[in-house]
Formats: C-alpha cells, sequence, structure tokens
C-alpha cells in the first residue's frame, strides 16, 4: 500500500506529463506551421502569385487557434513547477529560472507582440512591415525553442554548475557550459526537425484530403508538393540526427539507450538489436524477442563485435521504465521510417508525374497526418521516461524533486486537468479540423463565417462581415 | 553599491503591475460579458482586446518565470501554499484562450463559449484576489518548505481580496471599452462604470482597513514615525483619484477614467508594497532569504536591460496599430 506523500508524487508525475504532453502538441505544430506561414508570405511578396496568400491566410487561421492553446496550456507549465515541483524549483531555480527567464523576454513577447499584427493587421501596416510581424512570430518560436530546450538538456546532461552547502545547484563560471550542456545541440536539431515533419506531414494531408476530393485543385496541388519536399529532405536528415542523438545519449546516459534496447543483460562480445519482444522487468529478460545478433553494437558503436554494457551494471533503484522506454522508442522510429517512406514514394511519383494523381500516395499522406504528434510524444516519452529515476540526471531524483502537497489537492488538480484539457482543447482541435476540412479558395471574404481569422481575427461574426467588406482579410 | 536583490524585487513588481495594467481590463471585459448584449455589443468588446490579449497574459508569465529565477525560495514557498487557487486561475485562463478562439468560429455555440469566456474570466481574477489575500494572511514555513495545509489560504481576508480584485478588474474593462468604443456600448460603459466604481472603491477600503489587523507588523509599519508620514500620502492620493474618477466619468471623458482606475491599482500596489517589504513570504522569508545568487540576478539583469525597452516598444506599437475605436477602425 502506497503512503500518502507516495501517491502524491505518483498523482504529481501523472499530472506534468499530462500537461506536458498536451501542451507538447501545440509548439511541436505551431513552431512548423510559423514558418511555413513565412514562407508563403514570402513567396507571395517575391512571386507576386495570389495562391501564396490564398494559403497564408488558410493556414493563418489554424496558426491562430493552434498559438492559443499553446498560450494558455505553457502558462499551466510555467507554474507547475512551483505547484507541484517546489523542492525541484528551489534547487535548481537558480540555473534554470534565468534560461527560462530568457526565454520568456527573447520569445514569448516577441511572439505574443508581433501576432496581433500578423493576424489582424493585414489592412492596417504595409506588406513589408506585415512581413517582418510575420517573421518576428516564426523566430520567436524558435527562440523559444531554443531556451526551453536548453532547460530540459541541462537537466538531462547538466554541466557548468556547483552544488552549494544546501545542496542546491549555483551556476558556475561560465554561462554558456551551462546553456550548451552535451545533450543540447543534439536534441534542438532534433526537436525542431521535428516539428518541421510534423507540420509538414499535416500540411500533407490536408492537402491529400482535398486532392482526394479534387485532383485539379492548385492550391491543394501546391501544398501537397510543398510539404512532401519537406517530407523528402528533413525525414532522412531527422533519422540521421536521431542516431546522432541516441549515441550521445550513449555517451550521457547510458540507462537510458539500456532502457530503449531493452538490454537487460551485459554482451561482451556484441549486442543484439531486439526488433520487438516484451520486457520482462521481473525476469530481467526480454520475452518473445526477435533480435538481430550483434546489430546493436553495430548501430551504436560501429563494429559488429563492441561489448555493451546492460542493465545489470545499474543498480535496480536507478533504473527507468523498461517498458515504457522500449515501446515508445520503437513507436518512434517506426513513425520516423514510415516518414521517410512517404517521403521517397513522393519523390518517385514526381519522377513518374503521377505527385498529383497517384490516390495511393494521397491516402498514404492522409493517413500519415497526425504522424507527427506521434512521434514527438513516442520521443518525448522516451527522452523523459528513460531519464528516470532524475529530474537532474545522476544528482537529484523525481521523489526528492516534489512540493509537500496533500494527495487529495493534487488528485483534485489532476482530475481538474483532465476534464478541462479534453473538453477545450477538444473543442480547439475539433474547429482546427473543420478548417481543414474546407478547401482553400481564392475570396477568403465569401467562404469564411468570418473575416480573416478566426476567432480572434475575425471581428464580428457573420453578420458584420457583410457590412464589411474591406475586412481584415 | 546597488543592491541587486532590491532591483529584482523593483522588477518583479514591475512585471506584475504590467500584468494588471494589461490583462485586468482583458479579464474585466470576460466578467463584464454578461452584463454586455449578446451580439454587437459583446462582439465589439471582445474584438477590443483580441490583437493583444496573449501579449498581455504573457506578462503572467513574466511575473511567474522571473519569480523562479530571482527569488526561487519564495516562489516554492508560494505556489505550494495556494495551490488550489493557482490551478483554478491556469485553468481560467485555459477556458478563456479557448473561447477567444471558438467563439468565432462556432456561431451556433456562441452562448456556450460566451458563457466560458466569463466564468474563465471571473475564476482567473477571483483566485489572483485570493492568492493576493493569502499571501498577506501569511503562509505557514517550516526550514525551506511550505508546511501547511492545502486549505490554508481559505479564510474570509482571502474571499475579500478575491472580490476585490475582480470588482476592480471589471471597472477597468468597463473603463477600457468606454475608451475603446462609441455610440451605444460606450453609454453602457459609463452605466456599468458608474456602479463599478463605488463597488471598487467600498472593496479597497475594506481591505484597506482589514490588511492592519491581520498582525502587528503591518500595523506598525503603516502606523508607526516615520512610516507614517510616507504611508499616510497613500490613503490621500486614493481619496483625489477617486475624486478625479466621479470627475472624469460624470464629465464624459474617454481616456481618464481607464487611467486614473490604473492609478487605483497602482496604489494598492504600492500599499502592499508598503505592508510586505522587505519580506517576500509575511514575517518568515525577506528578499535577501530568498534571492538567487549573484551570477544568476546579472545574468539575467543583462537580459532584461537589453530586451524590456524593445518589449515595450513593440508592444506599444501593437497597441498603435490597432488604435481608435473598435467600431470606426477596428478590425473590419
Amino acid at each position: 500500500m502506497m503512503t500518502d506523500p507516495e501517491f502524491a508524487l505518483l498523482l504529481a508525475r501523472i499530472q506534468f506529463a499530462f500537461t506536458v504532453s498536451f501542451h507538447f502538441m501545440f509548439p511541436a505544430f505551431s513552431i512548423g506551421l510559423a514558418s511555413y506561414l513565412a514562407v508563403l508570405e514570402g513567396l507571395w511578396l517575391k512571386t507576386k502569385n495570389d495562391l501564396y496568400l490564398d494559403l497564408y491566410k488558410y493556414w493563418r487561421k489554424i496558426f491562430a487557434i493552434t498559438f492559443a492553446m499553446g498560450v494558455v496550456s505553457g502558462i499551466v507549465m510555467s507554474y507547475q513547477f512551483g505547484t507541484n515541483w517546489s523542492v525541484f524549483s528551489d534547487k535548481a531555480g537558480d540555473v534554470i529560472g534565468p534560461l527560462m527567464a530568457y526565454e520568456v523576454l527573447t520569445a514569448f513577447f516577441l511572439e505574443a507582440g508581433f501576432l496581433g499584427v500578423m493576424l489582424f493587421g493585414m489592412d492596417k501596416v504595409g506588406k513589408k512591415l506585415h512581413y517582418f510581424a510575420t517573421l518576428m512570430v516564426a523566430i520567436g518560436t524558435f527562440i523559444s525553442a531554443f531556451w526551453i530546450l536548453s532547460v530540459n538538456s541541462w537537466m538531462q546532461t547538466p554541466t557548468g554548475h556547483e552544488i552549494d552547502a544546501l545542496g542546491r545547484f549555483i551556476p558556475g563560471e561560465s554561462w554558456t557550459t551551462i546553456i550548451f550542456n552535451p545533450s543540447f545541440p543534439y536534441r534542438l536539431v532534433h526537436t525542431v526537425m521535428a516539428a518541421y515533419l510534423t507540420t509538414a506531414f499535416v500540411v500533407g494531408a490536408v492537402a491529400a484530403w482535398h486532392l482526394l476530393r479534387d485532383k485539379m485543385d492548385l492550391r491543394a496541388r501546391k501544398m501537397f508538393s510543398m510539404a512532401m519536399w519537406m517530407a523528402a529532405i528533413v525525414a532522412p536528415l531527422q533519422i540521421f540526427a536521431g542516431d546522432l542523438h541516441g549515441l550521445n545519449s550513449l555517451e550521457h546516459q547510458p540507462a537510458k539507450v539500456m532502457a530503449m534496447e531493452g538490454h537487460y543483460d551485459s554482451h561482451p562480445n556484441g549486442a543484439p538489436l531486439i526488433l520487438f519482444g516484451i520486457p520482462n522487468s521481473e525476469e530481467k529478460r526480454v520475452d518473445y524477442k526477435i533480435e538481430i545478433p550483434k546489430a546493436s553494437s553495430l548501430i551504436l558503436k560501429h563494429d559488429l563485435n563492441a561489448p555493451l554494457d546492460g542493465l545489470d551494471t545499474i543498480d535496480d533503484d536507478k533504473e527507468p521504465p523498461v517498458g515504457i522506454v522500449f515501446w515508445s522508442s520503437r513507436i518512434m522510429v517506426a513513425v520516423g521510417f514510415a516518414m521517410l517512406a512517404i517521403g521517397m514514394w513522393s519523390l518517385f511519383a514526381r519522377f513518374r508525374k503521377k505527385l498529383y494523381e497517384w490516390t495511393l500516395l494521397h491516402r498514404a499522406a492522409l493517413i500519415m497526418g497526425p504522424s507527427g504528434f506521434v512521434a514527438v510524444l513516442a520521443g518525448w516519452i522516451t527522452t523523459e521516461v528513460g531519464r528516470q529515476p532524475y529530474t537532474v540526471y545522476g544528482l537529484l531524483t523525481t521523489a526528492d524533486s516534489a512540493s509537500p502537497l496533500d494527495a487529495p489537492a493534487v488528485a483534485a488538480s489532476l482530475i481538474a486537468f483532465v476534464v478541462v484539457y479534453f473538453i477545450m482543447f477538444g473543442a480547439g482541435t475539433l474547429y482546427i479540423l473543420r478548417l481543414m476540412n474546407k478547401s482553400v479558395t481564392g475570396d477568403e471574404k465569401t467562404a469564411q463565417s468570418g473575416p480573416i481569422r478566426s476567432a480572434g481575427i475575425t471581428p464580428a461574426s457573420n453578420r458584420t462581415i457583410t457590412s464589411h467588406t474591406g475586412e481584415a482579410s | 553599491m546597488i543592491d541587486l536583490t532590491i532591483i529584482w524585487a523593483f522588477i518583479i513588481a514591475f512585471a506584475v503591475f504590467m500584468y494588471v495594467v494589461m490583462d485586468g481590463f482583458d479579464l474585466g471585459i470576460g466578467i463584464l460579458f454578461p452584463a454586455l448584449q449578446p451580439g454587437a455589443e459583446r462582439d465589439k468588446a471582445m474584438n477590443s482586446v483580441a490583437p493583444v490579449w496573449d501579449g498581455n497574459e504573457t506578462w503572467l508569465v513574466l511575473g511567474g518565470g522571473g519569480l523562479l529565477a530571482a527569488f526561487p525560495l519564495a516562489y516554492s514557498i508560494i505556489l505550494p501554499a495556494i495551490y488550489p487557487p493557482i490551478i483554478a486561475m491556469l485553468l481560467g485562463l485555459v477556458f478563456r484562450g479557448v473561447a477567444f478562439e471558438a467563439r468565432w468560429r462556432d456561431p451556433k455555440h456562441m452562448s456556450f463559449w460566451d458563457f466560458t469566456f466569463t466564468s474563465g474570466s471571473i475564476i482567473a481574477a477571483f483566485s489572483q484576489g485570493v492568492t493576493l489575500g493569502a499571501l498577506l494572511q501569511g503562509v505557514q514555513v517550516s526550514g525551506r518548505a511550505y508546511a501547511g495545509g492545502w486549505l490554508d489560504w481559505l479564510s474570509p481576508y482571502s474571499i475579500l481580496t478575491g472580490l476585490g480584485v475582480t470588482i476592480g478588474y471589471a471597472l477597468l474593462g468597463a473603463t477600457w471599452l468606454i475608451y475603446k468604443t462609441d455610440g451605444p456600448v460606450q453609454d453602457h460603459s459609463y452605466r456599468l462604470a458608474a456602479k463599478l466604481a463605488p463597488a471598487t472603491i467600498v472593496s479597497l477600503a475594506a481591505v484597506s482597513i482589514y490588511t492592519p489587523f491581520l498582525e502587528n507588523e503591518y500595523w506598525d509599519r503603516w502606523f508607526t514615525m516615520p512610516n507614517i508620514l510616507f504611508s499616510a500620502q497613500v490613503p490621500l492620493i486614493t481619496g483625489i483619484i477617486i475624486f478625479a474618477l466621479y470627475r472624469a466619468l460624470k464629465k464624459r471623458h474617454e481616456l481618464a477614467p481607464f487611467l486614473l482606475t490604473l492609478g487605483l491599482f497602482l496604489l494598492g500596489m504600492i500599499g502592499l508594497g508598503i505592508s510586505m517589504f522587505p519580506y517576500v513570504v509575511p514575517d518568515t522569508i525577506t528578499i535577501w532569504d530568498a534571492a538567487a545568487g549573484e551570477s544568476s540576478l546579472i545574468f539575467m539583469l543583462i537580459g532584461t536591460i537589453i530586451t524590456v525597452p524593445f518589449i515595450l516598444g513593440y508592444t506599444a506599437w501593437a497597441y498603435w496599430v490597432f488604435r481608435g475605436k473598435v467600431s470606426d477602425e477596428g478590425y473590419h
């Protein structure tokens, strides 16, 4: 039977996992979408082709809803460090606090400050200034990723700090050692590319949906082509970056890689790559496994016979939960290769001049629409569960990080988060899907029920639209 | 030698005040929604904040993130102490953020989203007021952690501060609408402000009278020499502002009522500072106890000095782009 503090800790962990997973969906999409919007508006300004403007306006509405959900779910995260992980905040605040403050100062304000002009200001400022606002929003999303991933990476591979008499982490000589900690460059590249792929596959699926209805839809063709170029170029790069990130984890967080691989035992003469199986942590073995001999050593050490340590070299109470990490990493890799397959297929289709006619490809792209979200979540679970039982790797355990809260308080808040998130973000997602279901039209004013922007943008409802034709659209 | 800790106490106070300045009217509009006519009045009210609400809420993130960075001990004691109201506030902001977008997307369910917008705004405003009261009435601390129960924050005093902030935000919302609208909506806003102004003043007076009785330290800080020479100015200036606000509403000035209401909030903030300083958790943790190390404070101060002028600049620009009455040159 769990004690009350143990139960409160478990609830707090579930709450953090739930709220961060929900939150991560929005920036994973909006980082890529902000860049896509900047590309579309740039192409419109350069080519004067209104097709790009139509696409820009179409995706801007979707961006507005996504961004709003990202903002409000993100505010939750910035307070949850204190509400639920107060000991961690006290101990690590001197190091991670300034990085998060920089995120607010250099990214959040930039995004939010220019968002209003980007969404509603097209008729109020010049074209170039409006494009500047779009660029600032896109750059802001990237700067935000930079800082928050630096914080996360420092927690995974802490460097540049000292520990004072109270056991608190304090900055050492140089902040750059903290910011550019060993896993940060890999995590940044891998995560930002994941965001780009997520967006590419959403755009590709929406385009495919409209191509399945009408193969001559020029705007859908353009979207599809752009999305498939991204898939073809970024998916292989991402697999390569993921491999490098894995090698970096092997160096700094070997237990995480052991759990990913399902290596309960050490393999002095070359470790097998377990493709599938069921990790059995009771017996410390993988049941029903299908494996390729020595392939794991080949991937991780680039040598068939290289020895690889297993979880038998790690104390039981310092191991991550193997089953979750084993499965989530396989899902991530499988989705990554499926993305690569779509990218290659699209190149072949382009070569055969069937990109816009190949119904099967369109169906496949449609199914792959949510694949980025699946991969991002699976990857996030792999890296976060894989670094357990620590919040600051090797130095501060999760159990020692939690707030002194009573279990009923955390239980009540967890239930409230689950109910509110599913209803509110469920509704927001539903509206996004409805927008996606509409085809991109050249004349937004008549096709849409509001002026330009969905919610915010739209000044009033339909009745005002008719009387105000010079809408923001 | 300039004390970095005091500088940071002022920066955090500035961020909190900026949040109140910018999101107060924003939440106030949500609070007032039921009093506005469904349809054109509500549309205009929401349009008056649609381009700026994201940026307004960012100051709340700076307040929270800045507290973590500059005063990590305060952050880690205060937030668990006010756990339920903080969670409620966060969920209220979720309601609002989604309602902003969903309301226009789904006219068939507009009344549901209006309800969501209002309830989210009221929950967020009330929770912020409760948080203020809970902090002022004191928090039980043991070592470096909160040591009380999860309902300690709940008291007549914190309910009173919760109501006070909600009513004050509603007045900010009404005076903002006076500034940003014209015609029937503006007339309606004047009538609302005429009712909300006395209500705000009563709440402010009630909180001011109650606070010195919470504990002796507050009494001493306000009413002993030489502090009284300074603190006595606060009620005096408050009286002047109240008089000016009444005149401005009566003479139908457009911008002055909003600015004067902000003045009331600024005075409340100064009063809060007099009551608290130099403590961040009353009577137990001072700002020096709670402050992060010098290296962290300097590192952030550099970033703050460089970025905040830009932030204020482009924020002002965004407001300028959407200047004027919503109905005339709004977003249509």
